[in-house]
C-alpha cells in the first residue's frame, strides 16, 4: 500500500510538473485527490491494514495529500502569472496616440489674470469693493478734485447718459463711494468694466478695466504706497522685477506717482516692447488728495491714505504677450482656449 | 513741449549729455518722452558752388559739373536735378559723406562719367519744409548767394541740436516754457538759474495817445497788456531765432510774427500782433461776443461765436479770438509799419470751452486754458520789445497800457518740515527742505513757519502739494519701502463674490469657456431679437455722445451679446461652442436723475457637438445643485419670441424666477448669421444668490436596505414627467428616497397620441427595512393616483 501510495505521488508529481494550463491541474486535483480519485481509492483499502500500520500509512496518506495540493497550488500561481504575462503582453498599446478629450471650459485671460492680482492683495489684508458702472458725474469727477471745465477732464473722453450721470471714466469713483460709507481703517481693491469714448484699435477699447487700490489710516505715508505696490508687483513679475516710482500728476492724488518695472522682455537693456527706454509704465499712484479724504468726511488731519489704479488689459497683454486689445471682446475659442 | 538743449545756456550753466539731462528730469517730474538729434545721420554735407554745368554726353537728364566745395580741389559731379545751374549755391554730401538712411556717398561712375560727391535736395538731407520755412522748388536745395563755401550743412540749419520732447502734466502750465523748463532743469541739477535782464530804449511818445484799452470782461480777462512798435520793417528773422523756432516746432514767418512766437515758447505766454492800420476807432475793447457774430481767423476761416466767447474788438469789430487766434482782418503784413503787441491772461476754462465750441486748439489756446500767471504779461511783451530792438525792425513806442482784471493772490501756506516727513515716511532736514522751494522759486518764512508759492504755480494749494515739491527734488527713489503698520484688516470676499468663483469653476468644469462681450449694444438688437415692440427691455439707458449707433445704448439683455460671439465662432469654423458671461445689464430708474440698477446675469450659450436642450439644461441643474439652490421648477414657455416656441423653459424657485433656457429660434439665429441649432440660458445672478441654502447639514449615510420599484405606463403624448413625478413623489410620501426617469418611448406599439414613460422609485426607512407590504401598499397608492389623475395605463 505504501508503495502504491508513493507510485500516486509519483505519477501525481510528474503530471502537474508537465502541466502548461489551469484545466490540466483541476483534471490531476479530480484524478489524484478527488472522491473518486486515486488516493481515496487506496485509502478506501486501509480497513485491510493492522492495526499499527494504519496510522503510518494514514500519515503518509496525508501528507502525500498535502505535497500534491501544494504542488497544485504553486502550479496554479505559476500558470496564472504566465497567463496574465501572456494577456498583457498582447495588450501593448501605442502611448504615444493622443489622449481623449475630457471636455472642461476655461477662464477668460483677463479673469486669470484679475483673479492673480484680487488673490495677491486679498493676502495683504485688502477687501474687494465694487461699484455702478453708470456713475454719477459727482463720484465719477467732482469727488476726485475734477471740477467741471477741469483741464483733466479732457483726457478722459467721456460717454455721458445725462448732463451729470455718465459711464465711469476709472474705477477711482468707488474710493470715494467706500470712503463715504466706511470709516478707517480702509484696506480695499475694486476692479471693474470702466468707458472712454475711444474708437476701437489694436491699443484701444471704448471698454476695458481697472483695478483701484485704496487704503485710508492713520499714519498712513508714501513709503507704505511704495512697500505695499513693490510687494505687489514682486508677486507678480518676480522677486527680481525692478520698481521705479516716477513723479506725474493726478487730481485726485498728492504726491502722484507713475510705477514703472524694468522691462520684462529685454530685462531693461531696451528693446521693442519697452520702446528701448527699459522700463514699461504698469500703474498710476498717489498719496489721497486731501481734499477728496475731506470729500468723503474723512479728516486729512487726522487720516492719510494712497490710491493706485492698475490697467487690467495692459497687465495682461504684457504677461501673454497679446498684441492686440480686440482679442479679449472678439472671444474666438482659438485664442481663449490658449490659457 | 520741446526743449532745444543748447537754449538752456541763456539761464545757466550746464553740461550734461541728453541721455543724463533725460533721466534726471524724468525723475523729477518732467517725463521725457524722447530726445532727438537732427544732424546725427548727416556727416560731410557742405555748401558748394556750382562753378560750371554742362549736358551729359550720354544721357539726356544727367549733368556734369564741377564744384568748389572749398576743400581745395575741383571736384566732378554727376546730378540729375532739373534745376542745377552755373553759379547756385548748393549742399554738397563729400566722397564718404553720410546721409539719412545710412546712405554712404562713395566715389561713382555714372554713364561712364566720374563723380566725387552727390548735389543733395533737402529730403535728401533730412530738412522738412518747416525747417526751411519755404516750399523749394524741385531739385537740389538752393542755398542763399551769401552763404559761405565749405560750411557744414548742419550749422547752417542748426541741426547740431539736440531736441528734447517732453509730456507735460496739466497741472504744470509754467512748464509749457523754455523758462520753465530752465527752472525745473536747474533745480534738478542744483545749478544757479538766472534770467537774463531785459532791457529796451523806448522813444519819448506814449502809447496811450495813439490806442485806448478796454477791457468789459474782468473775470474771462485778468489783465490786458499793451505795446506799440512803430517804423516797423517786415522782413525774415534772423537764422539763430529760425533754428530754435524750427527747433520747437514752428514754423519762422516773418520777423514780428516769430518774436511773438519766440516769446511764447520762452515766457509760455501767448502774444499776438495787430496792425493798428486795422483797429478802428484806435480802440481795443476786450468783451463778450455777441450771439451769432462771425469772425474770419488767421486761417481763413469763419468762426460763429456764442455770448459765451470772449473777443478782443476794436471801435467796430471782433479782430480776435481771445487766447484762440487772431483776426484775417488785423493781421500782420507785408507792409505793416506800427504794430500794437497784446498780452494777456485770459480765463483757462473759457478759452478752453471757446476752442472747443469753435473746433480750434491752438499754441496759444493750449497754453491758457491751463491757467496762465497774470504776472508773466509784462515780462513777456517787454521781452517782445528787447526782441524787436535787437533784431532792428522797429521802434518802440514809450508807455504801457496794463488794465487789470479781477485776480486772485497766491495764498500763504503753512510750513510743518515734521507733517511733511510723517507724510512721506522720510528724514529730510528743514534746510534740504527750503533749499529746494528756494530753486523752485518758493518763499520760505522760517520765522512764521509758512511758505508762499510763486503766482506761476497755481497748482501749489495746499500742504500736500508742498509735499510733493519736497518729495520731487529729495527724489522718490530715496523715499523708504515701508509695510503697513497699524490695526490688521481680514482681506476676503463677499460671499457674493465667493459665488462668482464658484459658479466660475462648475461652468469650466461642464465646458464651458468663459467669455467677455461690451456692455453697450445697438438699440436694432430689440428686432433682431424678435422682442415685441411694447416689451419693457426696450426701455434702454442711452448714451448721449455715442461713438456710434451700434454702441449707443447699454444692453438690457445679454442674449444679443452671446449670440454675437456664437456667431463669430460659427464663422470663424470653429465646429462647436460651449460659452458664458458673467456680466451686467442695465435697467433705467423709474426716477428721472438716478442711476440704473445693475443687475448681473449668467449667460451661457451653446451650438454644434449635437448638444440639445438638455445640455443646457443639464449645465443648469448641476450648476444649481452643487450651488445647493433647490426645488428648482422648470416650466414650458411657448410664447418667447427670441426662442423656439416649443423648446424655451423658465427657471424658478419658490415663484422667484432664476433664468430662462431653451433653443433659440431658428428666425433670431439666421439674423445673427447661425444656421445650426443654438442654446442659449439667461440666469439672474442675484435670485440665485438669495436662493442658495446656506445651511447645509450632513444626513446619516443609510443604515437600512432600500427597495426599488419600476413602473411603466401609458400617458397621452403631451403629459410633461414633471407631472409624473410630482405625482409618484406625493403618493409615496417620505419613504421616497428618489424617482428616475429611465425611459420615454413613442412609436412602434404604443397607441397614436400616448408615450411610454418608465421610472424607477427608491424608498427607504432612516430606521428599518422596509417589508414588501409597507412599499406594496405606497406603491398601489401611486399606481392609483396616476390612473386617476393622468389617465395612465399601467404596462
Amino acid at each position: 500500500m505504501k508503495q502504491k501510495l508513493e507510485e500516486i505521488k509519483k505519477n501525481a508529481l510528474a503530471v502537474l510538473e508537465n502541466a502548461v494550463d489551469i484545466e490540466t491541474l483541476e483534471e490531476a486535483r479530480i484524478k489524484f485527490l478527488g472522491k473518486k480519485g486515486e488516493l481515496t481509492a487506496v485509502l478506501k483499502g486501509m480497513g485491510q491494514l493492522t492495526k499499527e500500520e494504519r496510522p503510518v500509512i494514514g500519515a503518509l496518506a496525508n501528507e502525500i495529500r498535502s505535497t500534491i495540493e501544494n504542488h497544485i497550488d504553486t502550479k496554479k500561481a505559476e500558470i496564472s502569472q504566465k497567463l496574465e504575462e501572456m494577456k498583457l503582453k498582447s495588450e501593448v498599446i501605442d502611448v504615444t496616440m493622443p489622449g481623449r478629450a475630457q471636455k472642461t471650459g476655461k477662464l477668460h485671460p483677463l479673469t486669470k489674470v484679475m483673479n492673480n492680482i484680487k488673490n495677491t492683495f486679498i493676502g495683504m489684508g485688502f477687501e474687494i469693493a465694487e461699484g455702478p458702472e453708470v456713475e454719477y458725474d459727482y463720484y465719477n469727477f467732482e469727488a476726485l478734485n475734477i471740477p467741471p471745465n477741469h483741464p483733466a477732464r479732457d483726457t478722459q473722453d467721456t460717454f455721458y447718459i445725462t448732463d451729470n450721470i455718465v459711464l465711469r471714466t476709472q474705477t477711482s469713483p468707488i474710493q470715494v463711494r467706500v470712503m463715504e460709507k466706511t470709516k478707517p481703517p480702509i484696506r480695499v481693491i475694486a476692479p471693474g468694466r470702466v468707458y472712454r469714448s475711444d474708437a476701437v484699435d489694436a491699443t484701444h477699447s471704448p471698454v476695458f478695466h481697472q483695478i483701484e487700490g485704496l487704503v485710508v489710516d492713520k499714519g498712513v505715508t508714501m513709503a507704505d504706497l511704495k512697500g505695499t505696490l513693490e510687494m505687489f508687483i514682486h508677486r507678480l513679475y518676480g522677486e527680481d522685477t525692478k520698481v521705479r516710482f516716477r513723479p506725474h500728476h493726478f487730481p485726485f492724488t498728492e504726491p502722484s506717482a507713475e510705477v514703472d518695472i524694468s522691462c520684462f522682455s529685454c530685462g531693461g537693456k531696451g528693446c521693442s516692447v519697452c520702446k528701448g527706454e527699459g522700463w514699461i509704465e504698469i500703474l498710476g499712484c498717489g498719496m489721497v488728495h486731501p481734499k477728496v479724504l475731506a470729500n468723503c468726511g474723512i479728516d486729512p488731519e487726522i487720516y492719510s491714505g494712497f490710491a493706485f489704479g492698475i490697467g487690467l488689459e495692459r497687465i495682461a497683454m504684457g504677461k501673454y504677450d497679446i498684441n492686440d486689445l480686440r482679442l479679449f471682446f472678439e472671444n474666438d475659442l482659438r485664442f481663449l482656449d490658449q490659457f | 513741449m520741446n526743449l532745444p538743449m543748447s537754449w538752456l545756456s541763456d539761464y545757466m550753466d550746464i553740461d550734461v549729455t541728453p541721455k543724463e539731462y533725460s533721466d534726471k528730469l524724468t525723475m523729477t517730474g518732467s517725463k521725457v518722452e524722447g530726445y532727438e538729434n537732427m544732424g546725427e545721420n548727416v556727416e560731410n554735407v557742405v555748401a558748394g558752388k556750382v562753378l560750371t554745368c554742362e549736358d551729359h554726353p550720354d544721357s539726356d537728364h544727367l549733368h556734369v559739373c564741377t564744384v568748389d566745395a572749398g576743400t581745395g580741389e575741383v571736384l566732378q559731379i554727376v546730378c540729375g536735378a532739373p534745376n542745377v545751374k552755373e553759379g547756385i549755391i548748393v549742399p554738397v554730401a563729400l566722397v564718404g559723406a553720410k546721409l539719412p538712411g545710412g546712405i554712404k556717398i562713395k566715389k561713382g561712375k555714372l554713364r561712364g562719367v566720374e563723380s566725387y560727391g552727390m548735389l543733395c535736395s533737402h529730403d535728401e538731407l533730412g530738412i522738412t519744409e518747416d525747417m526751411l520755412g519755404y516750399e523749394p522748388e524741385y531739385g537740389i536745395l538752393i542755398l542763399p548767394e551769401d552763404t559761405e563755401i565749405g560750411t557744414d550743412i548742419k550749422d547752417l540749419f542748426g541741426m547740431n541740436e539736440t531736441v528734447v520732447e517732453f509730456e507735460i502734466t496739466s497741472n504744470r502750465p509754467d512748464c509749457f516754457s523754455i523758462i520753465g523748463l530752465a527752472r525745473e532743469t536747474a533745480a534738478s541739477f542744483n545749478k544757479k538759474f538766472t534770467i537774463p535782464e531785459v532791457k529796451f530804449t523806448e522813444n519819448d511818445e506814449n502809447i496811450a495817445d495813439t490806442i485806448s484799452v478796454e477791457v468789459q470782461d474782468k473775470d474771462k480777462c485778468k489783465r490786458y497788456c499793451a505795446r506799440m512798435v512803430k517804423n516797423v520793417k517786415i522782413g525774415p528773422s534772423p537764422s539763430w531765432m529760425q533754428e530754435r523756432l524750427r527747433a520747437c516746432g514752428v514754423r519762422p514767418i516773418n520777423n514780428i510774427v516769430d518774436i511773438t512766437n519766440y516769446v511764447l515758447l520762452e515766457y509760455g505766454q501767448p502774444m499776438h500782433a495787430f496792425d493798428l492800420r486795422d483797429l478802428q476807432d484806435k480802440k481795443i475793447i476786450v468783451r463778450r461776443a455777441s450771439e451769432g457774430e462771425v469772425i474770419k481767423t488767421l486761417d481763413e476761416q469763419d468762426r460763429e461765436l456764442t455770448a459765451d466767447d470772449l473777443v478782443i474788438a476794436d471801435g467796430k469789430r471782433a479782430v480776435a479770438i481771445a487766447g484762440v487766434m487772431g483776426g484775417f482782418n488785423s493781421e500782420v503784413k507785408e507792409d505793416t509799419t506800427t504794430v500794437i503787441f497784446e498780452s494777456a491772461t485770459f480765463d483757462g476754462a473759457s478759452v478752453r470751452l471757446t476752442a472747443q465750441r469753435v473746433g480750434l486748439r491752438t499754441e496759444s489756446s493750449s497754453r491758457y486754458e491751463k491757467g496762465l500767471d497774470y504776472n508773466n504779461t509784462v515780462p513777456a511783451v517787454e521781452r517782445a520789445c528787447q526782441l524787436v530792438e535787437q533784431l532792428g525792425c522797429g521802434e518802440n513806442v514809450g508807455g504801457m497800457i496794463d488794465v487789470m482784471g479781477n485776480v486772485k493772490d497766491m495764498e500763504t501756506l503753512p510750513f510743518r518740515p515734521e507733517k511733511i516727513n510723517a507724510f512721506l515716511g522720510t528724514d529730510i532736514p528743514t534746510e534740504e527742505m527750503v533749499k529746494y522751494f528756494d530753486a523752485l522759486g518758493i518763499k520760505t518764512d522760517l520765522e512764521n513757519m509758512t511758505v508762499t508759492p510763486p503766482s506761476f504755480r497755481p497748482d501749489l494749494e495746499g500742504e500736500a502739494d508742498i509735499a510733493e515739491e519736497v518729495a520731487r527734488f529729495y527724489g522718490y527713489d530715496k523715499i523708504p519701502v515701508t509695510l503697513l503698520s497699524g490695526e490688521a484688516t481680514c482681506g476676503k470676499k463677499t460671499e457674493r463674490q465667493q459665488m462668482q468663483d464658484e459658479v466660475n469653476e462648475l461652468l469650466n468644469a461642464q465646458g464651458m469657456y468663459e467669455i467677455y462681450t461690451y456692455t453697450f449694444t445697438s438699440p436694432s438688437i430689440f428686432d433682431k431679437l424678435n422682442i415685441p415692440s411694447d416689451s419693457n427691455l426696450r426701455n434702454v439707458v442711452k448714451i448721449s455722445n455715442p461713438l456710434g449707433e451700434d454702441t449707443s445704448v447699454m444692453r438690457t439683455t445679454t442674449i444679443a451679446s452671446m449670440l454675437d460671439i456664437l456667431a463669430r465662432n460659427y464663422n470663424y469654423r470653429n465646429a462647436s461652442a460651449r460659452l458664458y458671461e458673467v456680466g451686467k445689464i442695465f435697467i433705467p430708474s423709474e426716477k428721472e436723475g438716478e442711476l440704473p440698477s445693475e443687475p448681473v446675469k449668467i449667460t451661457m450659450g451653446m451650438y454644434g457637438d449635437k448638444v440639445d436642450f438638455y445640455d443646457i439644461k443639464g449645465i443648469c441643474e448641476s450648476l444649481f445643485a452643487n450651488l445647493h439652490v433647490e426645488n428648482v421648477k422648470y416650466e414650458a414657455v411657448t410664447n418667447n419670441s427670441t426662442f423656439h416656441p416649443g423648446r424655451c423653459a423658465k427657471i424658478s424657485v419658490g415663484g422667484k424666477v432664476l433664468g430662462i433656457i431653451g433653443e433659440i429660434h431658428p428666425a433670431v439665429g439666421r439674423k445673427f448669421g447661425i444656421e445650426t441649432p443654438v442654446y442659449i440660458g439667461e440666469l439672474d445672478f442675484e435670485n440665485i444668490f438669495l436662493n442658495i441654502n446656506t445651511d447645509v447639514k450632513f444626513k446619516e449615510l443609510p443604515k437600512y436596505p432600500a427597495v426599488t420599484r419600476d413602473i411603466a405606463m401609458l400617458v397621452d403624448k403631451n403629459v410633461p414627467v414633471a407631472e409624473i413625478e410630482e405625482i409618484i413623489k406625493k403618493a409615496s410620501g417620505k419613504m421616497i428616497e428618489s424617482v428616475q426617469l429611465f425611459d420615454v418611448y413613442e412609436g412602434e406599439q404604443i397607441p397614436e397620441g400616448k408615450k411610454s414613460v418608465a421610472y424607477s422609485a427608491v424608498y427607504r426607512a432612516s430606521d428599518r427595512s422596509l417589508t414588501g407590504e409597507e412599499v406594496q401598499k405606497v406603491f398601489d397608492k401611486v399606481v392609483k393616483n396616476l390612473e386617476n389623475q393622468l389617465g395612465a395605463q399601467l404596462r
